[in-house]
C-alpha cells in the first residue's frame, strides 16, 4: 500500500468528519450515555468500595461470626463454650441497656454499655479508638463512647454524660471516642430507624460494669469465632444448648447480626439499584441512537452505493458505520466514569450519615470501568446494528437511485372528516406522524422513559410520606413509649396513667423468642398487643388495620416466607425467658407490613400461653402536648424505664436523616431524567429537520414565515411530547413498582406510591427539557440556507 | 488501441425486470454485448432504454434476471455477493453522473479510500495527477467545481489501475466547457493505460470519442457502429 504509515485511514477519517458533523445530536446521546454509565459507576462503585471496607473492617477489628446473650452465666462456662468443635476463640462480655440523661436533650436517651477487658484489646469486636484515651483502671466511671453519638451531640473526650445503671444514678466520663464493627449500623434495639442523638453505645471496664450489674464472675453476652468451615448451624445449636440453663436468649450468626444484616441487604440493594437504572438510561441511548443513525445514513444513501462500488463489502462498511456508534458511546462511557468517580465519592459520604467505618476508601473498580465501557458499546451497537445493517444491505444499484418520494396520504383524524378545516399546519404535523407510525411511536417512548424515570425519582418523596403516614399516624399513634427494664407486674400500668400528662395507657407484652418451623428459625420477640388496641396497632402496606384474632401469631409476611409457613400453619415458639417453656402455635394470619420481621400476639393470647398474669413490658401513653417535657423530666429519673421513645422526636430524626440521604438522590435523578429528555427531543427534531429541510425551505420559498414552518416542525414533537406524558406516568408506575418489588428486603419493603403532584413535577420537567430542545433546534431552522438546501440533491 | 484482443466481457441474452410497486419494469429484453481491452465504447440511448442498468450489471453492482456475464474468466450471473465486492474491488473503475464522492473526505483522501484496499495502486497523487488535479490535492469535494469533482472521480476510478472503466452518463451534470476536459481525462486514461472502457450518455456528440458505439432503446441494442476515425474530445461541442 502507498501511504505514510503515520496517516489515519481514508475510511477512519470519514468517521470522524461525519461524528463531528453530528456532533450536537453526538453529543445529546453521548450524556444520555454518561448519565446511565455515571450511575452504574455511582452505585457499583460504591457497593464494591463497601463490600471492600467491611471485610477489611470485620477481618481487623475482629468481628465475631455467632452471637449470643444470656441473663448471667458463670465464667467458667466459656471454657467449655471454647471446646465446642468448630470454636477458635471466645469472647465474654457484660452488656446492659441504660438510660441517659443527656444535657440539651429533653426525653430520656439510651446507651448500651459494653465491658472492656481489664487489660488489651477484647478478643472480638474490637473497638476502634478514634479519639481520646481507653478507661483509666482506677476510674470506673470512664467510658469510650460511639463516634456518631458523639458527633450527633458534638460530645468529646473530656464530657460527661448522666446515667442510670441498674437504678442508680452514674456521671459517666467520655475519655474516648470509638468506632466497632459490631455497631457499624448503630440503632436502638427494637427502634426502626438510628436515631444518633437518642442512642450511643460506650464501652466501659468490666470491673465497673459487672460490679453494676452484679455480673462479678459472670457474664451475660458472648461472641465467638468459627475455624474456617466450621458449621454455623452446629455451633449455633450447641451453644444454645449451654447457655439454656442461664438465661440464653438464642445464639445468632453474623449474618443475623442487626448491624451486618442491615448493611447486607442496603449492599444488595445498591447492587440492584446500580444495575437496573443504568439498564434504563443504556435502553434510551440505544434507542435515539438507532433513530439518529437510521436518519445520517439515510443521508448516506449515494455515499453507501458509492463506497460499494470502489469494492468495499457490507462487513466492511457495516463496521465503519457501526464505529460512529461506538464513538458516541465511548466517549459518552468515559465521561459517565469520571463522573461516577466524583458523584461515588459524594454518595460514599452520604454513607457515613448511616453508616460508619474506619474510613470508606471510594475507588471506582477497574471492573466496573470497565463493564461500564463494555456495556455502553455493546448496547451502542445493538442500538446501530439494525440501522447500519438496513442501510448496509441495499444493493449497490438500488442505492444509486435516489429514494422514491415518501408516500403520505390524508391523516385518519381528517378521514375521519373530524377535523375537515384543520389548519395546513396541523395536517401536515399529523400525516407525517401517521407515516412513520413506528417511529413516532418509538419517539415518543423515549420522552415517555424520561417521564418514567423522573416518576420514580419523585416517587421517593410520596414513598417516604406514604411509610411516614403509616408508621407514624397509623401504626404509632402513641405519643411516647416506655419500655421497662425487665417485665413487670400489671400495676406498672397504673402507676404510668399516673405521670404527669399521660391521657391513656396501652399496656405491651413483649417477650424475646425463637420461632423455628423445619429447619428455618429466627430469633426475635413476640408483641403482644390488645385486639382493639387503639395506640400502637398492627397496619400493612395496604393501610388496612389488622385486628389481631384471640390466639394464634400474627407474622410479617417476609417472616412467612423465611419460615416457610403461611396462615394456618404451626411454628414451634421457644420461648427465650423465665422457665424458658416450648409450644406449638398456630399462625393465625401473615399481615403485608412495611418494616423488619414482626410476630404480634392478642396480649392475653399470650399471657395464656406463658401462664402468666398481666404481665407488661412496655406501655404506648397517649399524651397531653403541654406536659410532654414534664413528663420527659419524670421519666429520666425512673430506674424502672429502660427506654423512652417519643414520636415527635422519633418523627422529625426521621425526616431530617433520609431528608440528606434523599434530596441527593432525588436531585441525581431529576437531573438525569432531564437530560433524557432533552437528548430524546433534541435528536428526534434534528432528525425531523433534516428530513424536512427540503420541504420547508420549499414552504419558505412559497412565503411561508418562519414560525409558521417551525410551528410544522415543532407541532410534530409538541403531540409527540404530550402524547408522552400519560404514557410516561403509567410507564413510571409500573417501573417504579417493580424496582420496589425487587428491593424489598427484610429491613423494609416499601410500598410503591406517587401522587398527582409529583405526576405534574415530572410533566413540567418534561415539557421543559422538550422546550428548551425546540428552541435550539428552532434556532438552527432560522439558519436553514434557501438556496442550498434546495439546489442539494437528496 | 486496437480491439482485436481477447474480450473482457462476454454477456449473453441479459434480461433485468424490476417490480416497482405494482409494476413491472423492463428493463433490459436480452442483450448481448462484448468488450475488448482497450476498447472504448459509448452506449447510447434515451432514458429509460436500459444503459445504466447493463452498465450496473457488467459493474457487478446488479445481477440480471436471466442470460450470462461473464469477465475474463469469472462468471459474474453465478458470483455471491462476496465475490461482486472483490470484482469490483479489483477490476472496475466507476465514474457516476453526480460524481458520489464522499463530502467528508479532502480529494487526496477520496482517491485514498480506493488505494488503501486496491492491490496494486498508484498513489492517490499519480492518479489525481493524471486528471491535472494535483494541485487541488487537499480539497473538499464542496471546495471544487463540477468538473473537478468529476475528475476526482475519475482519479478514484483509475487509481487501482482497474481494467474496466464504467462512467454513467459521466459529463450529464457538466457544461460543454468542463464536460470536454472530463471526456478528455477519459480518453487520456484509455489510451495512456489501456483501461477498457464504457460511457453511458444520451448526448450523441460524444459517439464519435468511441471506437464503438452501441445504441440502446426499450431494452435492446437497436445498433452497433463502428467509428473508422476517432475523434479528439477537445474538438467536440453540443
Amino acid at each position: 500500500m502507498v501511504r505514510p504509515p503515520f496517516r489515519l485511514r481514508a475510511l477512519t477519517r470519514k468517521l470522524l468528519r461525519d461524528v463531528w458533523e453530528m456532533k450536537s445530536q453526538a453529543l445529546a446521546i453521548a450524556v444520555v450515555v454518561a448519565a446511565g454509565v455515571t450511575m452504574f459507576v455511582t452505585y457499583l462503585s460504591n457497593f464494591d468500595s463497601l463490600v471492600r471496607t467491611l471485610s477489611q473492617y470485620y477481618e481487623r477489628q475482629q468481628f465475631a461470626d455467632v452471637f449470643a446473650g444470656a441473663t448471667r452465666a458463670p465464667a467458667p462456662l466459656a471454657a467449655r463454650i471454647g471446646a465446642i468443635p468448630g470454636v477458635v476463640t471466645v469472647d465474654t462480655r457484660v452488656v446492659a441497656d441504660v438510660t441517659l440523661d443527656v444535657t440539651g436533650l429533653d426525653e430520656p436517651a439510651n446507651a448500651r454499655l459494653i465491658s472492656l477487658p481489664a487489660a488489651g484489646a477484647p478478643a472480638l469486636n474490637r473497638v476502634l479508638l478514634r479519639r481520646g484515651a481507653w478507661p483509666d483502671p482506677s476510674r470506673p466511671d470512664d467510658v469510650v463512647a460511639s463516634e456518631v453519638f458523639c458527633e450527633a451531640h458534638g460530645f468529646g473526650p473530656g464530657d460527661r454524660v448522666a446515667a442510670v445503671l441498674n437504678g442508680r444514678r452514674r456521671e459517666l466520663t467520655i475519655v474516648g471516642v470509638g468506632i466497632s464493627p459490631e455497631y457499624v449500623y448503630s440503632i436502638r434495639p427494637g427502634d426502626l430507624f438510628p436515631d444518633n442523638r437518642r442512642f450511643g453505645v460506650f464501652w466501659m471496664q468490666r470491673a465497673a460494669l459487672a460490679a453494676a450489674f452484679d455480673m462479678e464472675g459472670g457474664f451475660n453476652d458472648v461472641s465467638l469465632q468459627l475455624a474456617a468451615g466450621a458449621s454455623s448451624d452446629d455451633v449455633v445449636a450447641r451453644l444454645d444448648r449451654l447457655l439454656e440453663p442461664y438465661g440464653g436468649r438464642g445464639a445468632y450468626t453474623r449474618a443475623l447480626q442487626v448491624s451486618a444484616w442491615t448493611l447486607e441487604n442496603e449492599l444488595t440493594q445498591l447492587r440492584m439499584f446500580g444495575l437496573v437504572t443504568p439498564a434504563i438510561f443504556l435502553s434510551v441511548a440505544a434507542f435515539i441512537l438507532h433513530i439518529a443513525l437510521t436518519r445520517a445514513l439515510a443521508l448516506q444513501r449515494g455515499q453507501i452505493a458509492a463506497l460499494k462500488a470502489l469494492g468495499y463489502g457490507n462487513g466492511a462498511l457495516a463496521w465503519h458505520y457501526v464505529q460512529w456508534a461506538l464513538v458516541i458511546a465511548a466517549a459518552g462511557a468515559l465521561a459517565g466514569i469520571a463522573g461516577g468517580a466524583w458523584l461515588g465519592a459524594r454518595m460514599a459520604e452520604l454513607y457515613n450519615v448511616f453508616f460508619r467505618f474506619p474510613m470508606l476508601d471510594y475507588r471506582v473498580s477497574t471492573g466496573v470501568a470497565l463493564w461500564s465501557l463494555a456495556g455502553s458499546l455493546s448496547v451502542a451497537a445493538a442500538g446501530a446494528l439494525a440501522a447500519v445493517r438496513r442501510a448496509v444491505s441495499v444493493p449497490p444499484a438500488d442505492a444509486m437511485r435516489p429514494d422514491a418520494p415518501a408516500r403520505y396520504r390524508l391523516s385518519l383524524v381528517e378521514r375521519l372528516g373530524v377535523a375537515r378545516r384543520l389548519p395546513q399546519a396541523a395536517r401536515m404535523v399529523l400525516r407525517t406522524l401517521e407515516r412513520q407510525p413506528v417511529r413516532a411511536l418509538l419517539s415518543m417512548l423515549g420522552i415517555a422513559a424520561a417521564g418514567a424515570v423522573l416518576v420514580i425519582g419523585l416517587s421517593f418523596i410520596d414513598v417516604m410520606d406514604v411509610l411516614i403516614d403509616e408508621q407514624f399516624v397509623q401504626a404509632m399513634r402513641q405519643d411516647v413509649t416506655v419500655t421497662f427494664v425487665g417485665p413487670r407486674s400489671a400495676d406498672a400500668v397504673q402507676a404510668a396513667a399516673r405521670l404527669p400528662g399521660v391521657i391513656a395507657v396501652e399496656p405491651q407484652r413483649i417477650v424475646p423468642v425463637r420461632l423455628r418451623a423445619g429447619a428455618h428459625h429466627r430469633t426475635l420477640a413476640i408483641t403482644g398487643l390488645m385486639p382493639d388496641a387503639s395506640l400502637q396497632r398492627v397496619v400493612a402496606r395496604s393501610g388496612a388495620v389488622v385486628t389481631l384474632p384471640p390466639a394464634g401469631l400474627v407474622l410479617s409476611k417476609v417472616l412467612g416466607e423465611v419460615l416457610g409457613v403461611a396462615a394456618g400453619g404451626t411454628v414451634r415458639v421457644e420461648v427465650l425467658e423465665g422457665a424458658r417453656p416450648v409450644f406449638d402455635v398456630p399462625v393465625a394470619a401473615l399481615v403485608d407490613d412495611s418494616m423488619g420481621v414482626q410476630a404480634y400476639m392478642a396480649r392475653d393470647a399470650l399471657h395464656a400461653l406463658l401462664h402468666e398474669g398481666r404481665t407488661v413490658s412496655s406501655t404506648a401513653l397517649m399524651v397531653d402536648p403541654a406536659a410532654i417535657d414534664r413528663l420527659s423530666l419524670t421519666l429520666k429519673a425512673l430506674p424502672a424505664v429502660a427506654g423512652v421513645a417519643v414520636r415527635e422526636a422519633t418523627l422529625r430524626n426521621f425526616r431530617q436523616t433520609m431528608a440528606e440521604h434523599m434530596n441527593l438522590i432525588i436531585a441525581f435523578n431529576v437531573g438525569f431524567a432531564a437530560i433524557i429528555a432533552f437528548g430524546v427531543v433534541y435528536n428526534a427534531a434534528r432528525v425531523s429537520l433534516s428530513e424536512r429541510s427540503r420541504e420547508l425551505a420549499s414552504l419558505r420559498v412559497l412565503g411561508f414565515t418562519r414560525d409558521e414552518i417551525g410551528r410544522i416542525l415543532l407541532g410534530e414533537l409538541a403531540v409527540l411530547t404530550v402524547l408522552s406524558l400519560p404514557v410516561g406516568a403509567v410507564l413510571g408506575y409500573g417501573l417504579g413498582r417493580f424496582i420496589m418489588t425487587i428491593f424489598n428486603n427484610e429491613v423494609y419493603r416499601l410500598p410503591f406510591a406517587i401522587t398527582a403532584q409529583s405526576i405534574a413535577w415530572s410533566w413540567l420537567t418534561v415539557v421543559s427539557a422538550a422546550a428548551l430542545s425546540s428552541v435550539a433546534v428552532r434556532r438552527r431552522l432560522d439558519g436553514l440556507d434557501l438556496v442550498a438546501v434546495l439546489k442539494s440533491r437528496e | 488501441m486496437s480491439t482485436s484482443s481477447a474480450p473482457v466481457f462476454v454477456a449473453r441474452d441479459l434480461t433485468k425486470v424490476y417490480t416497482m410497486g405494482d409494476v413491472q419494469v423492463h428493463a433490459l429484453r436480452g442483450v448481448d454485448f462484448d468488450l475488448s481491452a482497450g476498447e472504448f465504447v459509448v452506449l447510447l440511448g434515451p432514458s429509460g432504454s436500459g444503459k445504466s442498468t447493463l452498465l450496473n450489471i457488467l459493474g457487478g453492482l446488479d445481477v440480471p434476471t436471466s442470460g450470462s456475464v461473464i469477465y475474463r474468466d469469472h462468471d459474474l450471473t453465478a458470483a455471491g455477493e462476496a465475490a461482486l465486492t472483490e470484482y469490483r474491488r479489483d477490476h472496475v473503475g466507476f465514474v457516476f453522473q453526480f460524481y458520489n464522492l464522499i463530502p467528508s473526505l479532502t480529494a487526496r483522501e477520496n482517491v485514498a479510500l480506493v488505494t488503501e484496499i486496491a492491490a496494486s495502486p498508484m498513489t492517490p497523487e499519480e492518479a489525481l495527477g493524471l486528471v491535472e488535479l494535483g494541485d487541488r490535492l487537499d480539497h473538499f469535494p464542496a471546495q471544487l467545481s463540477g468538473g473537478e469533482q468529476q475528475r476526482v472521480a475519475i482519479a478514484r476510478a483509475i487509481a487501482k489501475r482497474p481494467e474496466v472503466l464504467l462512467c454513467d452518463e459521466p459529463t450529464g451534470a457538466l457544461d460543454i466547457t468542463t464536460g470536454v476536459v472530463v471526456l478528455d481525462a477519459l480518453t487520456h486514461v484509455n489510451r495512456t493505460l489501456g483501461t477498457a472502457t464504457v460511457v453511458i450518455t444520451h448526448n450523441a456528440a460524444i459517439a464519435g470519442l468511441a471506437d464503438r458505439v452501441i445504441r440502446l432503446a426499450d431494452g435492446r441494442v437497436v445498433s452497433i457502429a463502428h467509428n473508422a476515425r476517432k475523434v479528439e474530445a477537445r474538438s467536440l461541442s453540443w
